[in-house]
């Protein structure tokens, strides 16, 4: 059956994988078959590199399997509600990554510009408050896990609760 | 008797020295803070971590939970440090 575009529900992609991803690609498959798509905004994370006395080697993101998708798969909901979007990918990466490589992916599309990427903020500040992964710091001389940061739960706090 | 299944991921997975177990808790009505009380009276690591003043979080079948929620049998108890993904 044909159906209006108009019609087609908010697209919603969550995936929590090992390997790397394409931003070029996730947002081609975003927009591609929708018109009404006016623009995206993108948030791609990186693992960064520190200069200390015993530099970073690389991180390891440990996470609950289950909850993890569901946690993200509410929040794409709730971000699609509130600024009306037309589509969501979610993508996080999980297992030992070096500095450099790409741990995660927001984008938002919509109509118009500013949903897109106020929408975007939302997302990557409300995952790192609200979804469940854990990095572990592995360096020559230690290995430590991070600890959760007071400024990532002030950044989650503007946007308030919306469950 | 019920049963709970218990998860620990990241450091308190390590600390706990296991990432699962079952539980068994009194056939009673029972909360994620009753749970907590008969982990922290195995003492050592389980007091340190979870009767001190180190933050921790609760899921129960995987959505946040909090002291006062109700378990049941059956339900999928898991406890971790803040989360710090992203």
């Amino acid at each position: 059956m044909m159906e209006a575009a108009c019609g087609t529900p908010p697209r919603i992609r969550v995936a929590v994988q090992y390997e790397d991803f394409d931003p070029g690609v996730e947002e081609a498959c975003l927009h591609d078959d929708d018109h009404r798509i006016g623009g995206c905004g993108c948030f791609v994370g990186r693992v960064r590199a520190d200069n200390g006395d015993d530099p970073l080697l690389a991180l390891t993101l440990e996470h609950y399997p289950g909850m993890t998708e569901k946690a993200l798969t509410a929040l794409a909901g709730q971000a699609v509600t509130r600024w009306q979007l037309l589509g969501v990918t979610l993508i996080h990466r999980i297992g030992r990554l070096q500095p450099g490589e790409r741990i995660v992916l927001v984008l938002t599309a919509s109509a118009h510009r500013q949903a897109a990427l106020t929408a975007c903020e939302f997302l990557i500040d409300a995952l790192k408050t609200d979804a469940p992964f854990w990095k572990c710091e592995e360096r020559r001389r230690s290995k430590q896990w991070v600890d959760a940061k007071t400024s990532d739960a002030n950044a989650r706090s503007r946007w308030g609760q919306h469950d | 008797m019920s049963t709970l299944h218990l998860r620990y991921f990241a450091r308190l997975r390590e600390q706990f020295g296991r990432d699962a177990e079952p539980l068994g808790i009194p056939a009673v009505p029972y909360t994620v803070g009753d749970v907590i009380d008969l982990l922290i009276a195995r003492g050592g690591v389980w007091a340190e971590e979870l009767g001190g003043p180190r933050v921790f979080r609760v899921a129960v079948d995987q959505e946040m939970a909090t002291l006062d929620t109700a378990v049941h049998d059956g339900a999928e108890l898991a406890i971790f440090p803040p989360v710090t993904g992203g």
